[in-house]
């Protein structure tokens, strides 16, 4: 009798059985497909309508209904990686640290003399030259009195600021922990606007993550190209109302002060010279959407908030008959002349707008302006149709590798290769049970690792398989102990071979860009499944077997 | 006994360091060889490492490379590369190249405004109907980060496989497995430079799998040899060397076969877009066999090993033994 404990083989059957029961939906993949999206849909929804009912009856509810998400270079799509210039905030910053830099100087004027703003070097700093250097002193402290506390987990007791001097010059930098505070909030406000942008473009299953310090990974699966992606993410979408200050057909190089000199959009050479300090902005915005002017032009209609509203109220109504300017992102969309007091906060916007673009704008708007611009290191598009011929491949090259390696497992082993078959079939099943489980996505390298995962899983049924022929021929006590050695003492040599390929896998994993995580995972999943299926399926398989047959001699 | 289709005969007695100085002195000189084109004639390396742009184009009308060439001369591009695509699995009709163009200097990737002109220019002289079913733009700064990464990660790959080896064999049977990985691996970068194939991230991903997969017939040889050297104690390190790959060589055989069988099934079948990495793996995996046989062993002779001091660390039986005294 071979020995293999009941527990174990317990085990062994309910991990089979899960495994497997978890793979099925892939299987019937656009059926659960759709009955997964349908479920979704209707839960935010509350209720269903005809078409989702008739796809949530497509699978049956008590079954398992999750399955393998394709990667973006099997289902195709765009695969955006941007870099935020965090820079952009600091400067900002800085810019904002100025009025009360100078009030706060203003107060120790007696010790100081005049102060002027100066060209800073880095982007997180503000240079003010001052008159007595010998007032440096109590400059440094006025200006340290305006700091106040970080408050993040390593940063405790320090200041927002750091305040040095050199020489004559008076230099505030935003501290480290400060910096550190405002990438992760500027990174953290990047990540939610491009998800509200790519949610509303209703585009499914989009992936968008942060990566390293201050990059954003993102993926749109069915959308056509990088670059439609790009015009819906890559805008910063600012928007100001400015008043403007003259119109003319040049750049003006002297705007004079707290003047910006900024193009039109639309028209060809012109140029507007407009306050820098807008009365409202787009921060102020509760709602946009695509409308249509009295026209019929396309326009984006838009909706203040109480602040945005009174603001806006007020000064359309002291500034009847002059023009005011839309900026959006440095441009001049359109200056207007103001007809009448505007109470409600609410107005059209009208341009040279196409509907697509209005509506474009709209979504831009709601979602509010991105914190800092951005830069675009890597856009990729895949074609659907590529995707598909990469899937019809790489399921040839599966069948044709599983089927060959068969062939050469019974042709080697006899019924011992028929059973590392049915094991190397399990294990197949395991790994889209486990994917499915995880929620893992399969690419095109994922497929290459689900072919080597053949080519491997069988290769533990080889040392097992070898190892009872070497008992056998060093004349074991009978068939039954020769197995067991085989199955024991194969172990070591199994074991050390598959924890080397997953420290490869790890390493895989961490160095990972996309589609090479998704081979990584596939493969790490197929070592440990094909560790389990070639010891305990094999060996739960062999026992039933030999204890039924009881063969008297063992030809492996 | 049944009939059993065997890659190898039972009980070979072959003299593995006989033919040493062509077999492991080969090893050497290929590896040489391959540093020497690889330092030479430079790797072909794609985008993900160099920057710049590819586009797949796929018409009906046949590709006739120079007319490609041709309708691109004009445009205000870097370096352009243009190679057909053949595959078991395209149709009669299906004709597809890829299109690749170099960062034009080291600060910017090709912008969108020239990739539309690149397709409308080829639709306008190739094929009114041409499709792009791909096109990938990689800038400069990430390629450069993408070639330290995969430095760093075949390094740390090849360290830590190298201490687990350590921490179950001798620190001899570490190095010589690692170092025979690196034949692997550095032969595999050889072919890649002499036929000047594409080298771009999912090699690198082949490269770290050979590692992975390849030690896995250096172990089994190992193993045994670990179980031998207890077993024969007085017989000569060359002996027992000899003994152990030769009672390991069926399923050394069997084990690489098996995977060259599927790698190779994924190198004709699975698609042009995964060719280069079936075509590193299958020689990564050809070559780890014959290493494992070889190369590891060789270089743990060389290194010489102290099996007083290896009696003493994992000789559990002497310990009992010392006990019944």
């Amino acid at each position: 009798m071979l020995q293999f404990p009941l527990w174990k083989q317990l085990l062994t059957w309910a991990l089979v059985i899960g495994g497997l029961l978890l793979a099925v939906p892939n299987a019937y993949y656009a059926r659960v497909e759709a009955h997964n999206d349908a479920a979704k849909a209707v839960e935010e929804a509350g209720f269903a309508t005809t078409e989702q009912q008739a796809a949530l009856d497509e699978w049956p509810d008590w079954m398992p209904s999750g399955i393998v998400n394709l990667g973006l270079d099997l289902r195709g799509g765009a695969h955006l990686l941007a870099e935020v210039q965090v820079e952009d905030v600091y400067k900002a910053r800085m810019d904002g640290w100025w009025p009360q830099v100078r009030d706060a100087l203003r107060d120790v004027r007696d010790q100081v003399g005049s102060v002027r703003r100066q060209p800073a070097q880095l982007p997180y700093e503000l240079r003010v030259q001052i008159e007595n250097a010998a007032g440096m002193a109590a400059a440094v402290d006025a200006v340290r009195a305006l700091g106040s506390n970080v408050v993040t987990l390593t940063g405790v007791g320090q200041t927002d600021i750091d305040v040095t001097a050199e020489g004559n010059v008076l230099i505030v930098q935003l501290s480290e922990p400060e910096r550190a505070a405002v990438d992760q909030r500027t990174i953290q406000q990047s990540l939610e606007i491009i998800r509200t942008r790519v949610d509303v473009a209703g585009t499914r299953e989009p992936t968008i993550q942060r990566q390293g310090a201050d990059r954003i990974l993102i993926q749109v699966p069915g959308i056509g190209s990088a670059t439609e992606l790009k015009a819906l993410i890559g805008t910063t979408a600012k928007l100001t109302f400015n008043p403007v200050v003259r119109r003319g057909t040049a750049e003006d190089k002297t705007p004079g002060a707290g003047n910006v000199s900024l193009p039109s959009m639309d028209e060809e050479g012109v140029w507007y010279t407009v306050e820098e300090v807008p009365v409202v902005s787009g921060e102020d915005l509760t709602n946009a959407k695509g409308d249509f002017d009295q026209n019929g032009r396309p326009a984006v209609a838009f909706q203040f908030d109480v602040r945005g509203a009174r603001a806006f109220g007020d000064y359309t109504a002291q500034n009847i008959g002059a023009p005011f300017a839309i900026v959006l992102d440095g441009k001049v969309i359109s200056a207007p002349v103001i007809q009448s007091h505007i109470p409600g906060g609410s107005g059209i916007i009208t341009g040279n707008f196409t509907v697509e673009e209005a509506n474009r704008l709209a979504v831009l708007l709601s979602a509010g302006a991105l914190p800092a611009s951005m830069n675009f290191l890597e856009e990729r598009t895949i074609g659907p149709e590529l995707g598909q011929d990469s899937i019809d491949a790489g399921r040839l090259a599966t069948l044709i590798a599983a089927g060959a390696v068969s062939l050469l497992m019974i042709a080697s082993y006899g019924l011992f290769g028929i059973f590392a078959v049915v094991a190397l079939a399990i294990n197949m099943g395991l790994i889209f049970g486990i994917m499915s489980l995880i929620g893992g996505t399969l690419t095109l390298p994922g497929i290459a690792g689900l072919v080597l995962t053949i080519g491997m899983a069988v290769d533990a049924n080889v040392l097992i398989y070898e190892r009872i022929r070497d008992e056998l021929r060093a004349g074991a006590k009978n068939a039954a102990r020769a197995i067991e050695l085989g199955f024991e003492r194969a172990l070591s040599a199994i074991v050390d071979a598959n924890v080397t390929t997953l420290i490869t896998a790890a390493v895989l994993f961490f160095l990972g860009a996309g589609p090479i995580r998704g081979f990584a995972v596939t493969l790490a999943i197929g070592i440990i499944t094909s560790v389990f299926t070639a010891i305990n399926v094999t060996r739960l398989i062999v026992t039933y077997w030999y204890n039924r047959r009881k063969p008297k001699t063992l030809v492996v | 006994m049944a009939w059993r289709f065997k890659l190898a005969p039972d009980n070979t007695k072959i003299d593995f360091f006989r033919w040493q100085w062509i077999t492991f002195g080969g090893s050497l000189f290929l590896s040489v060889l391959s540093v020497v084109a690889w330092a030479v004639m430079g790797l072909n390396y794609g985008i993900d490492f160099k920057g710049g742009t590819t586009l797949r184009t796929e018409s009906t009308v046949a590709v006739d490379v120079g007319a490609y060439r041709e309708a691109l001369q004009g445009l205000p591009l870097g370096d352009i590369s243009i190679t057909e695509v053949f595959d078991p699995n395209f149709t009669d009709d299906q004709h597809v190249t890829m299109i690749r163009i170099a960062a034009e200097d080291e600060t910017l990737a090709v912008t969108p405004e020239q990739i539309t002109q690149v397709e409308e220019v080829l639709r306008a002289a190739i094929d009114p109907e041409m499709k792009f079913p791909s096109v990938e733009t990689v800038g400069p700064k990430v390629s450069g980060e993408l070639v330290w990464t995969s430095v760093l990660s075949l390094i740390v790959t090849s360290v830590a496989i190298m201490i687990y080896m350590w921490l179950r064999f001798e620190w001899q049977f570490g190095v010589g497995a690692v170092l025979a990985l690196l034949h692997d691996v550095i032969i595999t970068i050889g072919i890649f430079a002499v036929f000047q194939i594409k080298f771009d991230l999912t090699i690198v991903a082949a490269l770290l799998t050979i590692l992975g997969y390849s030690i896995n017939d250096t172990v089994v040889v190992f193993d045994r040899l670990r179980e031998n050297l207890q077993k024969y104690k007085q017989m000569p390190l060359r002996e027992v060397m000899n003994l152990s790959v030769n009672e390991t060589l069926a399923r050394t055989l069997m084990t690489s076969v098996t995977t060259l069988l599927a790698v190779g099934a994924m190198l004709v079948f699975g698609g042009d877009v995964l060719r280069g990495f079936s075509l590193a793996i299958f020689i990564g995996v050809l070559f780890g066999t014959y290493s494992s046989i070889y190369v590891a062993k060789n270089i743990v002779l060389i290194i010489g090993l102290d099996r007083s001091e290896k009696a003493k660390k994992s000789g559990t039986p002497d310990e009992f033994a010392n006990v019944d005294a």
